[in-house]
């Protein structure tokens, strides 16, 4: 096999399992968060379809598929059914950025385990990112109804005040690691779990809090779900939506959370790397470091579950409040500090 | 491979443009803007310059035309109306749109195509580009931070009358 075919075929299969993972993580997710909102609540959740309700997901996926898809008489139709799949499209294009595991040796030749390992990767990322505000956008002017225009409308609000925190908070890594690559930005933090950009590697604790605090309002959780604000706005952007398209827009929802987690995880917390040195190395070296970054992952979202069970949502002043007088002072300061820093030579790989 | 991109991202590019200008509908029209600025980052890709491409979508796609889509949202939730056009202008737009052609037409058919010679393999990346910008480039991107700056304070003076 020449070079050139042997990039596009694992390039599909990295991507193939990507998405595979993504969307699996979706499915596991739909019922991590009823079954664990339900132990918060002293319920029980949904326990009927197979062990501990583990097959409800599969339920979900027959009963979407089977319902009915309606498209109100007065929406604007081809936005309508747009929509959805640009707030899919976007939120799995971000992952493709994300090393999901180390350099690995098949058939006597080396493949990075992250679907496009380009330099500014990053970059990649936040442009997909800055893309998904148009699924919502549209979805909620498409439909021709007050309440999902105006989930529409705070959402895009939202989404652009945030992305400004967002991108100003990984400014310190970036200054720190001198790359835009996310696969060095994890390379560069081997070793004990110290070495990761959150603690002594990067010193930009401040940073990951923030970033953290500024996904949270990117893929509209709780307590920042004022787009979909069920006591104010029925159901938000995506009121009018039935069937398969909900189930996007469901979809895509998930998928933003496990992509938001996964790039807290690679940029702050070391990636795939294990966080202390292990004494062997090959196929078992890579499984472990694979799960390591699965297990990383997985915290944030059972941390997304969490407060969302957890916390009573902002007001929208609020909101705004915490988005343009808190975040953004608080990230520029850590720019100015981390540059500071790195200038002196106190940090910097 | 590449002249296969190209030409997919060209007929995107030219069918954006033309929803532009054809359709009545503002949201349909920023949108198809939208889709545009997005398919023209492409070409920047297609060229080696990928944080350029990045910056077109992050910075056009991404926050100026939510704006707008956001105010056109707003504006439009009535019943769509159109001011008449003045008869002067609907005779003379095409007239002066077909002088605009033919002029960029005889400077394109004159103009010799430029050397440019095999960049080399960094071309692009955000680490030269910011190397040239902070060095051969340092004065003039300064004096464009102030102006962003100045637009700023103005963008809120008017905003905000009493500070």
């Amino acid at each position: 096999m020449s070079d050139f075919t042997f990039l596009i075929v694992s390039t599909l299969v990295k991507m193939g399992v990507a998405v595979g993972a993504l969307m699996g993580s979706v499915a596991i997710m739909t019922w991590v968060e009823r079954r664990l909102s339900a132990v918060i609540q002293f319920r029980w959740g949904p326990n009927r379809v197979g062990p501990f309700g583990l097959f409800q997901p599969v339920a979900d996926g027959v009963k979407f598929i089977m319902k009915e898809d309606i498209i109100p008489a007065s929406a604007h139709k081809p936005l309508f059914v747009l929509a959805p799949a640009v707030a899919l499209t976007t939120s799995l294009t971000a992952f493709s950025v994300i090393p999901f595991g180390p350099v690995i040796e098949l058939f006597g030749k080396k493949i990075p385990l992250v679907v496009v390992n380009m330099d500014g990767g990053i970059l990649l990322a936040f442009a997909a990112t800055a893309l998904g505000v148009y699924g919502i956008v549209l979805g909620g002017w498409s439909s021709r109804n007050k309440f999902s225009l105006m989930g529409g409308l705070r959402s895009s609000a939202q989404m652009v005040s945030y992305e400004l925190s967002m991108g100003l908070s990984i400014m310190g890594v970036i200054l720190v690691s001198g790359t835009l690559r996310p696969f060095t930005i994890v390379e560069q933090q081997a070793g004990w779990f110290w070495n990761w950009n959150a603690f002594l590697g990067g010193w930009q604790f401040l940073g990951f809090i923030l970033f953290v605090i500024a996904i949270f309002a990117e893929t509209n959780r709780l307590p920042f779900d004022l787009p979909e604000a069920e006591q104010e706005l029925v159901a938000g952007y995506h009121t009018e939506y039935s069937s398969m398209k909900f189930s996007m827009f469901f979809m895509a929802e998930y998928a933003a959370m496990t992509t938001a987690s996964a790039m807290v995880v690679t940029l702050f917390l070391g990636g795939w790397q294990i966080g202390v040195p292990v004494p062997f190395e090959g196929w078992l070296l890579w499984i472990l470091q694979i799960g390591a970054f699965v297990a990383k992952v997985g915290f944030f979202l059972f941390l997304f579950v969490w407060v969302r069970w957890t916390l009573p949502r902002f007001r929208y002043d609020q909101l705004m409040n915490i988005g343009w007088k808190g975040l953004l002072p608080l990230t520029l300061l850590n720019v100015m500090v981390t540059a500071l820093l790195v200038a002196f030579g106190v940090v910097g790989r | 491979m590449e002249m296969l991109a190209f030409f997919v991202l060209a007929v995107l590019a030219v069918a954006s443009a033309l929803v532009v200008l054809t359709r009545r509908n503002e949201v349909v029209c920023a949108l198809a803007l939208a889709s545009n600025l997005v398919s023209i980052a492409g070409f920047y890709f297609l060229l080696g310059a990928q944080f350029i491409g990045f910056l077109q979508i992050i910075v056009y796609a991404g926050a100026i035309m939510v704006l707008i889509v956001f105010v056109v949202m707003l504006l439009n939730l009535g019943e769509e109306r159109y001011p008449e056009r003045g008869r002067a202008q609907k005779w003379l737009a095409p007239i002066l749109s077909l002088i605009f052609a033919v002029i960029l037409a005889a400077v394109l058919w004159k103009t010799e195509p430029l050397g440019l010679g095999e960049p080399p393999p960094d071309f692009g990346t955000v680490a030269v580009l910011g190397r040239e910008l902070f060095t051969r480039f340092f004065y003039p991107f300064e004096v464009i931070s102030l102006l962003l700056v100045a637009a700023m304070i103005g963008a809120v003076l008017l905003a905000k009358r009493r500070i």
